[in-house]
């Protein structure tokens, strides 16, 4: 195995811990945006969709490109305005009569 | 310099769920999170532009304008009713992205594949693909266009099960002999999976099921990660696949059930048929549950689907509101599993301005409800069927509930004494101190209001 896969599995496990660690410190008032927020992340694969579009050659590569793209910025930029739109809500407190 | 831009992608995502933690910090942390995928995009793209080749921006750009706009439609118009919809839609995009990620890398191979990069491929190709169909499954359930009820399929688990060996025999092939047709088969059969695997769960247990998928696209991320050596995906992936895990285990705990059983296992019917509505009931009208409402000093609201189905949660607060004017205590009860998915009932109250320091856990509500005059349970059923308690032979028997039988007064707003998803009887309908109010809850509560100002 090389060394950059390696270092992703050590990766890997850390982001895991970390993850649980602070996750299950959410209050499950928070639990709906913190999944639509995980959709957001879970986005990033934008990364590996924008590179598998640009290098890609031929329709066939095109095309999967294109979907792998489209998919992942609906959940980056509808994850990311839905939750921020629901976290709003939670932030106006109202006044106590 | 790019590796290290990545890293702090993920350590943004990591701050930003962080501030999550808290109400008063969570907005501020989605947004920290949203810059981590800033950063992440803007790294990739003058990475790819630093290096001398000629690249398909066309494709790239097409992608991110059509899914962008689609994300930002989507998120605008949403109901917050209709939020597990949403999010079980995003689930199968972001599984579905990272299947066609690996989907492209089989195509796009001009070279054997090194063995570890062939792993997990096929894993991303088979998690991302299962995500996707099995969330649409679930879209299609909660959205009414699938019946909610389980389905039942021949051979249930053992199909199941030989479909899954089915994906890892192919995934092997397809590593290991380097044939793309093994990744396709993989690929189609993952693609059946999920279909047969969400189709058999019932609407009751669509929370889990959520949560599942939701860890599914997240590892199915971080696969993807894996195959192009990033550490933005792994982290993100890692995190979203705990944050799933996590939910799956509360919800499952929540009703008692292992996963597997949810997944595997047949459920409900306790009750036969001719039993549910024979019995006698107390009926009640707006008027006798105006009379109860307003002369109590502690009342405790327990919503659950059926507030949602009826977009009720602004008439809630409107009649919490004029029992506040009466002087009396009003708080909510919310049971992890009310709806459809984690803390939906939690958004609701919160779009209708209802402060969440007002919600109690079921942990906070159940030592209350023996103080409490009158419990106004609003479109829940199997959250407080206190046959969870007493008998061992339902379906539900020693699922944590919230104990509105010991309050003096239930007031049950309900369609119907129809049984709900999980298919059992509830014997808090028939007892002497509950009252069934039966009606759209949006109506009843609209009614009950008017009655209230009427005294």
């Amino acid at each position: 195995m090389s060394d950059v896969f390696i270092q992703g599995i050590v990766v890997f496990i850390l982001a895991a811990f970390v993850g649980f660690e602070v996750i299950a410190k959410v209050p499950r008032t928070l639990h709906t945006p913190l999944m639509s927020g995980a959709n957001a992340i879970s986005g990033i694969t934008i990364v590996g969709a924008i590179i598998a579009a640009a290098v890609g050659t031929g329709w066939v590569a095109a095309v999967l490109g294109f979907f792998a793209v489209a998919l992942a910025m609906i959940n980056v930029v509808g994850g990311f305005l839905v939750t921020n739109r629901m976290l709003e809500m939670f932030k106006k407190v109202p006044s106590k009569r | 310099m790019v590796e290290l831009a990545y890293l702090t992608a993920g350590v943004l995502f990591i701050v930003g769920l962080k501030g999550l933690t808290s109400p008063k910090t969570a907005t501020r942390g989605i947004r920290i999170a949203a810059v981590g995928m800033l950063v992440a995009m803007i790294v990739v793209t003058f990475d790819l532009l630093g290096l001398d080749a000629k690249f398909a921006w066309g494709v790239v750009i097409a992608g991110v304008v059509v899914g962008g706009a689609i994300g930002a439609v989507l998120a605008i118009r949403v109901q917050m009713t209709d939020m597990p919809q949403l999010v079980a839609a995003f689930n199968g995009f972001g599984g579905g992205a990272s299947a066609l990620v690996a989907a492209a890398t089989v195509v796009g191979a001009n070279a054997v594949l090194l063995t570890e990069t062939a792993v997990v491929t096929s894993l991303s190709l088979a998690i991302g693909t299962v995500t996707l169909t099995g969330s649409f499954v679930a879209f299609g359930k909660l959205q009414g266009i699938i019946s909610g009820r389980q389905v039942f399929i021949p051979g249930g688990a053992v199909t199941n099960g030989v479909i899954a060996a089915g994906i890892v025999a192919a995934s092997a092939v397809g590593v290991f002999a380097d044939s793309s047709m093994a990744y396709w088969v993989a690929l189609g059969l993952a693609a059946v999976l999920g279909v047969t695997t969400v189709l058999v769960v019932g609407g009751a247990d669509m929370p889990v099921v959520i949560s599942l998928l939701n860890s599914f696209s997240g590892i199915a991320a971080a696969m993807a990660g894996f195959i192009i050596g990033n550490q933005a995906l792994i982290v993100g992936g890692a995190l979203v696949g705990a944050a799933g895990m996590i939910l799956t285990i509360e919800m499952a705990t929540a009703m008692n059930r292992s996963i597997p059983s949810i997944l595997f296992a047949q459920f409900g019917g306790g009750a036969s048929a001719e039993d549910i509505g024979t019995k006698p009931v107390n009926r009640a009208t707006a008027d006798d549950a105006a009379i109860a409402l307003a002369y109590a000093e502690r009342v405790i609201i327990v919503p659950g689907y059926g507030l949602a189905v009826a977009q009720a949660q602004h008439a809630v607060k409107d009649l919490a509101n004029a029992l506040e004017e009466r002087g009396i205590e009003v708080t909510y009860a919310i049971h992890p599993v009310a709806g459809r998915m984690p803390g939906h009932m939690n958004v609701l109250l919160a779009e209708a301005d209802i402060s969440y320091d007002l919600l109690l856990d079921l942990e906070q509500a159940n030592p209350k409800f023996a103080q409490t005059d009158v419990v106004l349970v609003i479109g829940a059923n199997d959250v407080v069927n206190p046959s969870a308690k007493t008998d061992p032979t339902s379906p539900i028997y020693g699922m944590p509930i919230l104990n509105v039988d010991e309050a003096k007064t239930t007031i049950v707003v309900k369609r119907s004494l129809s049984p709900g998803f999980a298919g059992i009887d509830n014997p808090l309908f028939y007892e002497d101190t509950t009252l069934m109010f039966f009606g759209d809850a949006k109506q009843a509560l609209e009614d009950a209001l008017a009655a209230i100002n009427q005294l």
